[in-house]
């Protein structure tokens, strides 16, 4: 590569960076100012073309997302000039539309605009009459600046079947006016649960291939800083953040040579320390807040696990007890399974066994719950029933290293009976 | 503001409900009848009723001239509406507040849809 093509595409990098890191911002203003998804999305599109052709020569500008907004508006005032609808739009929201906004002198008041923006844009993107799977797409479109290619690629759909998904959902929000605002304190608390179960399904996503989703992964980790800062009062948006911190921090050490290292066996020194102490400290103080919610209790298990120097010293009754929270306040068949395997560290594998066998059936198909039986069966010297049971998670999983690895398992035991 | 059709419906070959007691029969037209003043009190209410049932229901088909009667509802669909509402709503979360009274009140689901268009047709074309 020559140098002036080895800029080129070093410029293209940088400008494609900043442009994501601010397009949710500008997205969510534009799309206060014009009411219209569809049409906010067009022209932070189009400021984007210019950006590249621009920010090369002229330098990134000081506030880039001020700028797109700017440049964005210009376009889009042009555009709709040429139609009628267009002369509607712009006459009934001129002394917005007109304004520019390349300076903030108040810059407090600007980032509670920004953040305020965001916050409707996300529980708009969020809502409840959305399937989870548009929310989820619509979120890390509009708000995380991510192509539609790559959300294509996050979730293994094609990028025709995405794009007929992010078409449908802003469709809906359009024909049934989906306001966009921040919801009334009455219903505040469903909502906030709906968008908060939309990033951490975008967290889930990323974990299934570990390596490649690492995008998705630091998206909702993003957002979730977001969200906390959008609504400092509620305590679920920090149980989240620091749920995802500690589950994050545990990334380095959970696979090795892309086969899986279990909890029991990984290597704590490489655990990501600074992200355990944010984690636990988040967890310190949301305990100090005394308002438990399901995030919270969940964060608040793995700040355990996170605490333990060492598998062995791990204080298994501290979970069970948390585990008994989170089942009287948000019961799940898989709370239910993640609390047996607790139950198995402090009470023996009997005991979970009789409980993993009342979930059988709400979880037939989930292959952590056969996981689970496996190793407790392993762990009871049943070592047929055991192999089995590995081999119907080996089935279950869509994971190439999880299914190796139970298949190892199973193959370890058939081998100790030959 | 805008206009949304609330509707409940009826299974084909569900066993109907079994006819409730005349006490929680007046009970529950109690509260529709204060959930309508309800919506009239905040001029959401735009029409309802409820319609007699799938085997009242006639498909007119005119084909190639010909009319063409079919008794009973359209046969590709399970669900017949039994009964609607249209109201005014500002957005789809105050149709689906009144949706959530409605459904409260029936016992049964309630599906929302948006009107794209409302009147008569002549009134809605452009230019």
């Amino acid at each position: 590569m020559t140098t002036d093509v080895a800029h080129a595409a070093e410029a293209r990098f940088e400008v494609e960076r900043v442009f994501r890191e601010v397009s949710g911002h500008a997205v969510a203003t534009l799309v206060r100012l014009f009411g219209d998804i569809a049409a906010a999305e067009d022209a932070v599109q189009d400021a984007f073309v210019v950006a590249t052709h621009r920010w090369p020569s002229d330098g990134v500008p000081p506030n880039p997302a001020g700028w797109i907004i700017t440049t964005a508006r210009r376009r889009a005032i042009d555009q709709l000039r040429r139609g009628a609808r267009g002369r509607e739009l712009i006459s009934s929201q001129q002394h917005t539309v007109e304004q520019s906004t390349e300076t903030e002198p108040d810059l407090t008041a600007a980032r509670e605009t920004a953040n305020d923006d965001r916050l409707r844009l996300i529980f708009t993107c969020c809502h409840p009459s959305l399937r989870p799977e548009h929310r989820i797409a619509l979120t890390l479109r509009l708000l995380g600046g991510l192509s539609v290619e790559a959300i294509a690629n996050g979730f293994l759909v094609s990028e025709a079947a995405m794009t007929k998904r992010l078409t449908r959902a802003k469709y809906k929000i359009k024909a049934t006016n989906i306001p966009y605002r921040v919801p009334d304190e009455s219903e505040l608390a469903a909502r906030l649960w709906a968008a908060l179960s939309v990033l951490y399904l975008i967290y889930n996503a990323g974990t299934d291939n570990i390596a490649e989703r690492s995008d998705l992964r630091s998206e909702a980790l993003r957002l979730g800083r977001a969200l906390v800062e959008m609504v400092p009062d509620e305590p679920e948006p920090a149980g989240l953040l620091a749920l995802m911190l500690l589950n994050e921090s545990r990334v380095p050490a959970r696979s090795i040579n892309g086969a899986v290292v279990l909890l029991r066996d990984q290597d704590r020194t490489a655990w990501n320390r600074e992200m355990i102490d944010e984690g636990h400290t988040i967890v310190r103080r949301c305990i100090q807040r005394d308002r438990p919610g399901q995030y919270q209790l969940q964060a608040a298990i793995q700040a355990v696990h996170c605490h333990a120097d060492t598998f062995e010293s791990t204080d298994w009754h501290q979970i069970l007890a948390l585990y008994d929270h989170l089942q009287s306040i948000a019961p799940s068949p898989v709370v239910a399974l993640n609390r047996a395997i607790a139950v198995s560290e402090t009470n023996g594998p009997s005991s979970a066994l009789a409980i993993l066998d009342t979930l059988q059936d709400q979880l037939a198909n989930y292959y952590p719950l056969h996981a689970a039986r496996a190793v407790m069966l392993r762990d009871l010297s049943r070592p047929h029933e055991s192999a089995d049971a590995f081999a119907r998670a080996a089935a279950l999983t869509s994971s190439d290293a999880q299914r190796q690895h139970f298949d190892q398992q199973a193959r370890a035991l058939t081998q100790r009976r030959g | 503001m805008g206009q949304y059709l609330l509707s409940t419906y009826a299974v084909e070959g569900e066993a109907p409900p079994a006819e409730p007691s005349p006490e929680v029969m007046q009970e529950m037209m109690g509260r529709i009848v204060a959930l309508e003043a309800e919506m009239d009190s905040s001029g959401s209410f735009v029409f309802g009723g409820h319609l007699h049932g799938a085997d009242a229901a006639t498909v007119v088909q005119v084909r190639d001239s010909e009319t063409v009667l079919t008794d009973g509802p359209f046969a590709e669909s399970k669900e017949h509406i039994a009964g609607f509402y249209i109201i005014n709503a500002d957005d789809l979360d105050a149709a689906l507040r009144w949706a959530a009274k409605v459904s409260d009140c029936v016992g049964r689901p309630i599906e929302v849809q948006p009107f794209a268009g409302t009147g008569r047709v002549a009134d809605q074309m452009p230019g």
